[in-house]
């Protein structure tokens, strides 16, 4: 499976996560706390320089990212050209333009395992509650595994279906595709407890 | 052997989610271009019922959150909790908790009915008011505004509630056991 992480690295690549995690969250905050024009275009010049620091490549890999706002910048935007709000809107788009490239700019220069660090700190109030969070962990790990191989199995059913039929896949495939997750399910948890199981794992309990 | 059951059918189920929005072969082809993906989020709530349903969506939503492109379309990443649609991402736990607790409660008549109508109540009143809310703050609406922007994909998901209430009964037929909601 393939994260998002840039492939291009960076030097935000070796600031510490958490740093800019905490980063990222007063950065959102002030976004919102301060909504004048020029505020704003300060905010998204600066998040374009971030970025362009990262290289050519860096640089267009985190503006196809931000293509998937477009359906939301022409609904907001439409919607101010006709209320003749035209400040208001522009100050509503560049925040979310900034605060989603922000908070990509996040995720491409943090590698995952960086990220489930942060997640494993962020979990210590649960194990100072003694909730064992090893099952948590590993089931990340295990949907990082399943989904590719669920992936493909999804597809067979799909292949499966057009050799027998004229009509487009529809609804239907997904009953066979959990009823395959289902019984996976009981394999592995089969498997997981032959080797152990979970409680033996985190050795309390 | 129920610890193991209840964390591989969670991963499993998180796993599903992501599936369904991934494959693009799995739509529900009424013309338009729908994923399927809030129809796994809804399964999760009716077959696993409010607990294990909401955690298994709430690790779909963690995994998301630290990187990976599970969500439909391939999106994923930190970007994802503040783009205008976050409310529907954050709301996802919450819609399959609903879900599944409705399904749980709710032991007399047609399971194909009482869960999806519990989706209907879960998947579309519930996820609607968090995605509702959401592109209110980030958009800068009034509530009002923002259901009107966001009512127009109402009806396509009362269709996938209505399907995922067939699905569970299904379910239900085929592996008992494993329709949590109702085991």
């Amino acid at each position: 499976m393939i994260s998002l992480t840039s492939p291009v690295r960076t030097r935000a690549h070796d600031w510490p996560a958490g740093g800019k995690l905490l980063a990222l969250c007063i950065a959102s905050i002030a976004l919102f706390k301060f909504s004048t024009p020029l505020a704003q275009l300060s905010a998204i010049s600066i998040t374009l320089v971030l970025y362009a620091l990262g290289g050519r490549t860096f640089l267009s890999v985190g503006a196809k990212r931000l293509w998937v706002l477009w359906p939301f910048v022409v609904v907001v935007g439409v919607w101010h050209l006709v209320t003749g709000e035209i400040a208001e809107g522009a100050v509503i788009l560049m925040r979310m333009v900034t605060s989603v490239a922000l908070a990509n700019f996040v995720t491409m220069t943090t590698r995952l395992t960086d990220m489930m660090d942060v997640l494993r700190w962020l979990m210590t109030p649960l194990r100072l509650f003694r909730i064992d969070t090893s099952a948590i962990e590993i089931s990340i790990a295990m949907v990082i595994r399943l989904v590719p191989t669920l992936i493909l199995k999804g597809r067979q059913i799909v292949d499966a279906w057009r050799a027998r039929s004229k009509s487009r896949t529809n609804w239907r495939v997904v009953l066979p595709l959990a009823i395959m997750a289902i019984d996976d399910a009981d394999h592995m948890a089969a498997a997981l407890k032959a080797r152990g199981g979970l409680v033996a794992r985190s050795g309390r309990k | 052997m129920i610890l193991e059951k209840n964390v591989t059918l969670i991963a499993l189920f998180a796993a599903l989610i992501a599936v369904l929005g991934l494959v693009p072969q799995i739509m529900l082809g009424f013309g338009v271009p729908i994923t399927a993906q809030s129809l796994g989020v809804m399964l999760c709530g009716t077959v696993l019922g409010a607990k294990r349903g909401g955690l298994a969506v709430l690790l779909f939503v963690v995994l998301v959150a630290i990187g990976l492109p599970l969500l439909s379309g391939g999106r994923g990443g930190l970007g994802v909790f503040s783009a205008p649609s976050a409310g529907f991402v954050i709301g996802f736990p919450v819609a399959a908790f609903v879900t599944g607790l409705i399904t749980e409660k709710v032991r007399t008549g047609n399971l194909a009915i009482v869960a999806g109508s519990a989706a209907i109540v879960g998947g579309v009143v519930v996820l609607y008011a968090f995605g509702i809310v959401g592109f209110s703050i980030i958009a800068d609406k009034t509530l009002g505004e923002a259901t009107v922007v966001m009512g127009a994909f109402i009806p396509g998901d009362i269709i996938k509630a209505i399907i995922a209430g067939a699905l569970t009964a299904a379910l239900y037929k085929a592996r008992p056991a494993s329709v949590l909601s109702r085991a």
